[in-house]
């Protein structure tokens, strides 16, 4: 065996010592260091997070880029402490491996909130996120972890290999390490020799690496700042590789066609109308479906669209009516989940309900579903655009008939994901298809038709509140929701681990607010149905932001109070951190400051994913229609470590937070999902979207997301604006069935 | 029947029916995958390209129509020499996920070729065909105020 394959096989320093963090493992297989999954070829990898070879350093990230920008803020960190130029690093996404496994991720899916988590329970769900996403191997680029995994990962690999690089130079010079230090991919001796790290990358990959403290935030020289994206330039010029770009010798394009009541049977299918296309090759049965191979994508989907198919069942109720009605029906059953249960039930003052009723939603980032796979020698290669590598092996191999060893998947870069890519039926079909066409690679790509027909929608909710105010104040906020339990149905599918018990997602953003109400109770209720439902940007509190910041708007205004007014006095006792984001949007936007009439303002603030957002959107009046004029955010993610990363996700979070609001829904009949393109459920649109300013605050002791937080609240601060122009309460969405408006 | 198109200045020979879009005639015969795919029914604008100059949804024109050159995103400038318009966005680091700004880029090219000193109002009215899930919106009319600002100091 060569060295660098002896060297591969070492095991990384990171997860086996740093990461612990002075957590005492008790079980043997947690203390067994993970081995370095990395086989650079020609370069040497001195831990799991980078590769050094004569070109460079490239940053190795475990999560995947479908726009959020973690990879380049991962890369970011490990700079910073290694001591490159920010313009010379590469950035490429690691093997499906364990040793990527996300910790934060499982952390924040433990319940409390995360506002007033004490340090124990920060401990302890530490302990539980390491030992949890080590064991489930959880690869995830998900719930705005990235970067508070990698926070401290990147900063010791980063660390950790630059102490190791000096040691090769003290041994080549015969100087001590001590008096050598690193500037721009070189170490520096103290008579002003630089050697290259690609010059001591492989004597430095057999060194014994030491532990190092991160430099301190003083020290920083790249984090902090704003720093350009490494995609950036191919992103702009067509030269990024999506999952949808893969191009290999011989390769096939294919289509599908699944059942469009989803989950239901292929009864028979006559191929021949599709074998009549021009450039048709063959139809498969892909068991629910069929898929049509060609010598393109166009003639792929018109096959697909021609095959006639007789298509069993939807195993679901097949309207929207009886699945709300299903949801309903669950008020009726015990509680889920009662994750807070704050103070005696019974209040003085007034009281007001009401109820709120939220429609599924589709994902639809822009690249529909894709993945490209070769089947050869009893072994699947898949090219895959994927939020979670490892589950995409597991699933692949499935499809494939074979283990998850015979897999290896390459994550590409997404065309977006917003939750869509988490899921991994894509990878799975595509591994139907490749396995009866072996040695042939194949792209199976989705009409965007199919695509939006069969999602896994962000679940439809009905909610209802009850609430007393007094004094100017609320007493009491009894929130119960309802809707089908996505934990229950996620956790199976992806982990092949039944989840049961309390669904944290139904709830969050609305149990976990920091609103200090002496009464104050948050129930689920799950619907059991097998309508596909998964995680949506934000995930529970996409829908429980406007719920609740809705709601609470209501009581302001039942208490005679101006809505930010009413909000602060009950934020400031419970967390001075919430509190901060929305005084900062209440002197971004002049709230305080009466405008014009046929002017109105609405804010929201919702704590998600460890970040508190607060916007603020000013509408007005043109015509009779509403023009969404502008909006103003305020978040505290703890360190603006990417800051034009950061706003920019703030920006994209609100913009498809307004983007469901308006025009976003999900409905079925005869079994079948009814929306199938863009002119069915639109995006906002560039003339629809407001001027937005950006402030980050960072008071938060805790370092928080930016992929998702930003989402949550622009749909209840748009309807909050709309009532305070129009006086109409909108309880249901999207709004464009209730207003009319400017886009 | 084989069709000859002139894309980015040089004459690919095309056998393929001529009913097929163009946007697939440049992604899967030709290989040239700058062009994106977002919906095939001409509302997203992922797809567009320049037919002499004009911008339009590739997704929509079919091979045996197209009437002029085809300008692609990799023919309007590259990594190493791009046009105005790719500099700002890289100044104006407009991209997310990234995959409707070849759309986008092509679409405010045709925007400023025919307007050089666009209003807010102009931009948003022309660019309102370009889907961006993403929401980049700002960064988009930021970055074009950018270019033609740069293309304008250059004419003169
Ligand atoms: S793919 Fe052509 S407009 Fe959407
Ligand atoms: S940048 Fe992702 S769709 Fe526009």
């Amino acid at each position: 065996m060569s060295r660098l394959g002896t060297i591969t096989r070492r095991s990384f320093l990171v997860a086996s010592a740093a990461i612990a963090g002075g957590v005492a493992f008790g079980i043997y297989k947690l203390r067994q260091p993970i081995p370095n999954p990395l086989d650079p070829g020609e370069g040497s990898a001195l831990n799991a997070f980078l590769v050094i070879d004569q070109d460079g350093v490239t940053a190795i990230s475990g999560r995947a880029d479908m726009g959020q920008g973690a990879q380049s803020t991962l890369a970011m960190l490990l700079a910073e402490e290694l001591d490159v130029d920010w313009e010379s690093v590469r950035v490429a996404h690691g093997p499906a491996s364990v040793a990527y496994y996300n910790a934060a991720m499982m952390e924040s899916a433990l319940p409390g909130a995360e506002y007033n988590k004490s340090s124990w329970m920060r401990t302890v769900g530490a302990f539980v996120g390491n030992a949890g996403g080590r064991f489930l191997g959880t690869q995830i680029t998900g719930g705005s972890t990235s970067v508070r995994d990698g926070f401290d990962k990147m900063r010791l690999a980063g660390a950790s290999a630059r102490e190791t690089l000096k040691l090769a130079a003290a041994e080549r010079l015969g100087v001590a390490a001590d008096r050598l230090r690193t500037e721009a991919g070189a170490v520096v001796a103290p008579d002003g020799t630089r050697l290259p790290y690609a010059e001591l990358a492989e004597a430095a990959a057999r060194i014994e690496p030491p532990q190092t403290e991160p430099r301190p935030r003083a020290d920083w020289r790249l984090l902090g700042k704003d720093q350009p994206r490494r995609d950036m330039a191919a992103k702009v010029t067509g030269t990024q590789a999506y999952g949808i770009d893969t191009r290999l010798p011989g390769m096939k394009f294919a289509s599908l066609r699944m059942n469009p009541r989803l989950g239901g049977g292929l009864r028979g299918f006559d191929p021949a109308p599709a074998l009549a296309i021009p450039g048709v090759e063959q139809v498969l049965d892909i068991d629910g479906g069929i898929a049509v191979v060609a010598r393109n994508s166009w003639a792929a989907m018109q096959g697909a669209q021609a095959v006639d198919c007789d298509w069993g069942p939807a195993p679901y109720p097949d309207t929207t009516e009886a699945i709300f009605a299903r949801i309903e029906a669950a008020f009726d059953d015990s509680p889920n989940s009662t994750m807070r249960d704050d103070g005696p039930e019974a209040q003085d003052g007034t009281e007001i309900t009401a109820e709120y009723r939220l429609p599924y939603l589709a994902h639809a980032p822009l690249e529909p579903m894709n993945a490209t796979a070769l089947f050869e020698d009893g072994r699947l290669t898949l090219w895959s655009p994927n939020q979670a590598p490892l589950v995409q092996q597991r699933t692949a191999a499935r499809g494939a008939g074979i283990e998850p060893e015979q897999v290896t998947v390459h994550t590409t870069a997404m065309g977006g994901g917003f939750g869509r890519r988490g899921e991994s039926d894509y990878s799975e079909l595509a591994a139907r298809v490749a396995r009866q066409m072996p040695g042939v690679p194949v792209q199976v790509i989705w009409s965007r038709e199919e695509d939006m027909t069969h999602d896994f929608y962000r679940p439809g909710v009905i909610a209802r509140l009850r609430g007393v105010v007094a004094d100017g104040t609320a007493k009491q906020l009894d929130a119960r929701i309802a809707g089908q339990g996505m934990t229950a149905q996620v956790a199976p599918r992806l982990f092949d681990i039944p989840v049961g018990g309390p669904d944290r997602a139904l709830v969050e953003g609305l149990f976990d607010q920091p609103y200090a109400i002496p009464s104050y109770r948050v129930r689920g209720y799950t619907a059991e149905m097998d309508f596909p439902v998964s995680f949506w940007r934000s995930v529970g509190a996409s829908h429980n932001g406007f719920i609740h910041e809705s709601f609470i708007d209501e009581l302001a205004h039942a208490a005679g109070r101006d809505p930010m007014e009413f909000r602060l006095d009950l934020v400031r006792p419970e967390s001075a951190v919430a509190a901060g984001v929305l005084e900062a949007v209440r002197a971004m936007s002049d709230w305080d400051n009466a405008r014009a009439s046929g002017r109105a303002l609405g804010v929201a603030m919702v704590w998600s994913f460890g970040t508190p957002v607060a916007q603020v959107i000013e509408v007005e009046d043109q015509d009779g229609a509403i023009r969404i004029a502008r909006a103003w955010i305020a978040c505290d993610p703890g360190i603006a470590l990417d800051p034009l990363n950061l706003r920019a996700q703030m920006e994209g979070g609100l913009i498809f937070g307004l983007s469901a609001a308006l025009h976003g829904q999900i409905t079925v009949s005869d079994g079948m999902v009814e929306q199938w393109n863009f002119p069915d459920t639109d995006g906002l649109r560039i003339s629809g979207a407001p001027r937005i300013e950006v402030q980050v605050l960072e008071t938060n002791p805790h370092l928080g997301g930016v992929g998702e937080p930003g989402t949550p609240p622009a749909a209840p601060a748009l309807a909050n604006a709309i009532f305070a122009l129009t006086g109409t309460r909108a309880r249901e969405l999207p709004l464009d069935r209730q207003f009319d408006f400017v886009l | 029947m084989a069709t000859t198109l002139t894309i980015n200045g040089s004459d690919h020979r095309i056998d393929a029916p001529d009913d097929t879009p163009l946007l697939w005639i440049l992604r899967d015969e030709l290989g040239m995958t700058g062009t994106k795919f977002g919906c095939g029914v001409g509302s997203c604008g992922a797809c567009t390209v320049h037919i002499d100059g004009e911008a339009m949804r590739s997704c929509q024109v079919a091979l045996g129509d197209v009437w002029g050159d085809v300008t692609t995103i990799e023919g309007l400038g590259t990594p190493d020499a791009m046009h105005a318009l790719q500099a700002a966005w890289l100044r104006n680091q407009v991209a997310q996920c990234g995959y409707c700004q070849s759309g986008q880029i092509m679409q405010a090219a045709d925007l400023l070729s025919q307007n050089p000193d666009p209003t807010d109002d102009e931009i948003d009215a022309a660019m309102s065909g370009n889907l961006c899930r993403c929401g980049t919106y700002s960064r988009i009319r930021a970055a074009i105020r950018d270019a033609a600002t740069q293309m304008r100091e250059e004419v003169l």
